[in-house]
């Protein structure tokens, strides 16, 4: 098994939100002691309704976002703590971010080359000659034709347009892409094409991805492992097959059990009750103790801690 | 079916945007039988949306050139009615529920004035009747501590629970029809299935005809009973669901269920359809779907298909596959 | 690391083809908008006016005193003023100091507004610090501010235009913080952190090209303002210094003999009004086409 080129430990990420009616601002914790690992060219899939802190968790790692406890370690370099912002800068030109809204992701003033090319322009020492050359190769990789570039972003379809920012992340080459809902808001003939999309680039330039999404379908087309978050607690985490085969986490089931399937003769269980609770201010115990069909006494007094459960399959709770 | 309670025949709507005049909406024909739940499935620019809102006169009217067409409900054609009668109906007998339930709600009105909004007007109830009557909608539609939620306002309720409302306004008069648009698009996964095994509790209770659009074939399958597929403003294919989902006849449908992301089995690369729906303002000879589909003909780019009869209940935009079924039968 | 670049047949691998480009949409847009054209078209007049002034070939300052206090006639379009200077030529004349102080108003108030705006929006911090001087800057009514800087510099062209900038300063500052902020919401504000962009580079390159249509539209009003407010400035002695005309010196040279001669500020006061609604029209205009075009297109 190679080396874990992404390490996440014990990560937290507290937001402050200001009360109305003033007193000291609550706290609002989006991602509670999560820990996981990324091997270079897998795909983690990181899956989660709303509340469940993915979006956090992504943005963490890429830096956008500083952490509140605990370690990222990413190609060796740890750029949370002390000297995080200068390890950041060390491995900045390895990672890049790949967002879910094609219509706010690109800047409408800018032309799509001078989109594409922002990376370079940052990074600097790029000759005219080798900028235009590189803008034109990855209009290619992506699909798009060479004229795209000078055209400015409105002109172009959902689909088009996160081809498009594809073609930003890749333009320095990076090892690590974090993409967050990237075929959320595009139709379903298109989500197709952007997915196979990502899964050539992957093939080809090795590239390793934390892909986030709600829907668990097209997880399951582009994941190597899968993880589960849920009120940002990570409660399940497994290789893909493991985990669609033989969830071990109530909620795990309960959400393959909720998807709708194009299937009209099966019968769907009846809904999970409730809903995901304010994690404004968390229970004690076990986040999904108050939904859980499985509940039992000590989870809502105890928070159940990641337990390895074999085949590289990690749950967090009182059952196992 | 026996007389339906809801019959469109070739309603076309039309809008203008600054490149020109755009047919949203092209000869689109639906009925929906008492107590049925008819699906219409499609994706961005097939018009669904534009269908359904035309039924209840929703539309924009200075954008919008007035719809052609008919929509015939209690023997009389909606789209003449003047507007007072056509108020009446709306609401009472005919409602609508959207996909956004975040904007749908008046921020400023507690839910007891919007839901008693709708039973005042429609059934002259005073205040405390009307108030009373809410409290019973939010307990049907399955709100915990309803009689203290009542006096909530919106923004303290999360998007199911303003879903939630949002139906109980529109189930408040006892609807024969409820129009659904995306209902659960903008939910959770697990929020969305409490809502849909709602709406087919709350259809079997009143005795409800349900029109459900949506782009998701899962929610379809699972609601439905019968399905109508949408591209680029006209319907491509109509079907019982069973028949639609394991012997679809239109190349889109076929796209459509292959190229979705499968939740139970792996697979290697998905189909994809190529090219993209196609600019609502440009004009395609032939058939709309021809730029995509595998199996095309000559004959498909140069003659825009009908749509053609293929059994009960059965219709489909595709000449060829429909006459390699009569060979088949 | 080795990259094998893929080569996808352009076009193939979507399928999509690219729609046609309609080109000069927005000023296609523009020349549609009645009030703008109007607007438009009265601006072009004023600017003429200004630009050919040369062409009358009389001086405006040269005095006639055996023809001052004519009424408008044949020899003399709009009369002739207390020294016999022609008040035709004067006015056009008048139309370059009086555009140019509008012109300069609005670019310096622009450039100055924008800069600050953007480094509110960028920099927290720094927002409240300037937010409250523009604030203070703004709870005196523009004109006396323009008093009190105008007194204080002495009455010149350039410090006319200094005075009115500084008014002005502060609403265009809130404008173009108030779209900077919404801009730096959007993802691609994100992308360009990712990239290590530095805050110069987010707000040069990213928050300003995209305050460009409410900054448009706001200059035209400052425009329209600043020339108004000139009026006003030298009607109060603190104007652009006679002889040289402006249309706010011919009024404020014309007050004394407003009963008698009221050609005298009647046509230069005509002028500012026109100028003023000229540049409203096409604020209007342009605000009306660009502000839906100028949100993230969808």
């Amino acid at each position: 098994m190679t080396a874990p080129i992404i390490q996440v430990r014990d990560l937290v990420k507290d937001f402050h939100v200001t009360r109305g009616r003033g007193g000291p601002p609550a706290i609002l914790r989006a991602v509670n002691h999560i820990s996981f690992d990324i091997r270079s060219g897998t795909t983690l899939g990181l899956v989660g309704e709303s509340g469940s802190g993915k979006s956090t968790t992504g943005r963490l790692l890429v830096g956008l976002i500083p952490a509140t406890s605990g370690a990222i370690e990413l190609f060796g370099e740890t750029i949370t703590g002390a000297n995080g912002e200068q390890a950041l800068a060390k491995v900045r030109s390895k990672l890049q971010f790949v967002f879910q809204d094609p219509h706010g992701s690109l800047n409408p003033r800018m032309r799509v080359g001078d989109c594409i090319a922002e990376p370079i322009d940052v990074a600097g020492g790029w000759t005219r000659r080798d900028r235009t050359d590189r803008v034109s190769e990855l209009l290619e990789t992506v699909g798009l034709p060479r004229a795209v570039a000078e055209r400015f972003p409105h002109e172009f379809s959902g689909g088009q347009r996160q081809r498009i920012g594809i073609a930003r992340a890749l333009a320095l080459k990076p090892d690590f892409i974090v993409c967050d809902e990237p075929v959320s808001a595009l139709d379903v003939s298109m989500q197709a094409q952007i997915i196979n999309l990502l899964l050539d680039l992957q093939e080809q330039l090795g590239l390793s991805y934390l892909f986030i999404a709600h829907d668990l379908a097209v997880v399951r087309s582009i994941a190597t492992d899968v993880a589960v978050m849920y009120a940002g607690a990570l409660v399940e985490q497994a290789p893909k097959t493991v985990l669609y085969a033989a969830p071990k986490h109530p909620y795990t089931e309960a959400l393959l059990e909720a998807v709708p399937r194009p299937d009209p003769d099966r019968v769907r269980s009846a809904a999970l009750g409730g809903e995901v609770p304010s994690i404004l201010n968390p229970p004690p115990g076990c986040a999904f103790a108050a939904r859980c069909p499985k509940v039992m006494d000590m989870c809502r007094s105890e928070r159940p801690a990641p337990r390895p459960t074999g085949e590289g399959h990690v749950v967090a709770c009182h059952l196992y | 079916m026996a007389v339906p309670l809801l019959e469109v025949n070739d309603l076309t709507v039309r809008f203008r945007t600054d490149a020109g005049w755009m047919t949203a909406v092209d000869r689109v024909s639906l009925a929906v039988g008492e107590g049925e739940a008819l699906g219409i499935v499609g994706e961005s620019g097939s018009g669904k949306s534009v269908t359904a809102l035309s039924i209840l006169r929703l539309h924009a009217a200075p954008t919008t050139r007035m719809p052609t067409g008919k929509v015939l409900y209690g023997g009389r054609d909606l789209l003449g009615l003047p507007m007072r009668e056509m108020r009446a109906i709306r609401g009472s007998e005919i409602a609508m529920i959207f996909q956004d339930p975040m904007s749908s709600l008046n921020p400023v009105l507690t839910i007891a004035d919007q839901i008693g909004e709708s039973l005042r007007l429609h059934q002259g109830l005073d205040h405390a009747t009307a108030r009373r009557r809410a409290v019973e909608l939010l307990d049907l539609v399955r709100i915990p501590d309803a009689a203290r939620r009542v006096d909530e306002y919106p923004h303290r309720l999360s998007g199911g629970m303003r879903q939630r409302v949002m139906i109980a306004i529109a189930i408040a008069c006892r609807p024969k029809l409820l129009i659904a648009d995306e209902p659960t698009t903008a939910l959770d996964v697990t929020i969305q299935a409490q809502i849909l095994d709602l709406l087919r509790d709350l259809q079997a209770e009143l005795g409800m005809s349900v029109i459900l659009i949506t782009h998701d074939m899962g929610v379809i399958a699972e609601f439905a009973r019968r399905v109508m597929v949408m591209y680029a403003g006209r319907v491509v294919e109509t079907a019982p669901v069973g028949q639609l989902f394991h012997r679809p006849l239109h190349p889109y449908t076929d796209g459509l269920l292959a190229a979705i992301p499968k939740l139970d089995v792996d697979v290697r690369r998905l189909p994809a359809i190529p090219g993209s729906i196609p600019d609502p303002t440009a004009v395609i000879p032939g058939c709309r779907y021809s730029p995509r589909c595998p199996m095309v003909q000559a004959i498909c780019r140069t003659e825009a298909p009908d749509l053609l009869p293929a059994g009960p209940e059965r219709e489909a935009r595709c000449p060829p596959r429909v006459a390699a079924l009569e060979h088949v039968a | 690391m080795a990259e094998a670049t893929i080569r996808y047949q352009p076009g193939l691998a979507s399928g999509e083809a690219l729609a046609a480009r309609r080109r000069f949409r927005v000023l296609r847009k523009l020349l549609h908008h009645r009030s703008f054209m109007v607007g438009f078209a009265i601006v072009l007049v004023m600017v003429l006016a200004a630009v050919l002034a040369p062409l009358t070939g009389i001086d405006p300052n040269k005095m006639a005193i055996r023809f001052r206090f004519r009424p408008p006639q044949d020899a003399y379009w709009f009369g002739t003023d207390q020294f016999g200077r022609d008040l035709f030529t004067r006015t056009l004349y008048g139309a370059q100091l009086s555009l140019w102080i509008g012109l300069s108003v609005a670019v310096l108030s622009g450039v100055i507004g924008a800069a600050i705006g953007v480094l509110s929006a960028q920099f927290r911090r720094l927002d409240s610090l300037l937010m409250r001087i523009m604030d203070a800057l703004m709870a005196a009514p523009a004109i006396l501010l323009a008093i009190g800087l105008g007194a204080a510099l002495g009455p010149q062209t350039h410090s006319v235009i200094i005075a009115l900038a500084v008014a002005y300063i502060p609403r265009t500052a809130r404008i173009v913080r108030a779209s900077a902020l919404v801009t730096r919401e959007l993802e691609f504000i994100e992308a360009a952190r990712v990239a290590g962009a530095s805050s110069l580079r987010i707000m040069f390159r990213h928050l300003l090209p995209n305050a460009t249509g409410p900054l448009l539209v706001q200059s035209t009003f400052v425009f329209a303002y600043a020339i108004l407010a000139e009026a006003a400035l030298s009607f109060l002695g603190i104007g652009p210094p006679p002889p040289a005309p402006s249309w706010g010196n011919i009024i404020a040279e014309g007050r004394s003999f407003a009963v008698q001669s009221w050609w005298i500020m009647l046509f230069p006061g005509f002028a500012i009004s026109l100028a003023a609604l000229g540049m409203n029209l096409l604020g209007d205009g342009l605000r009306d086409v660009l502000d839906p075009r100028l949100k993230v297109e969808g």
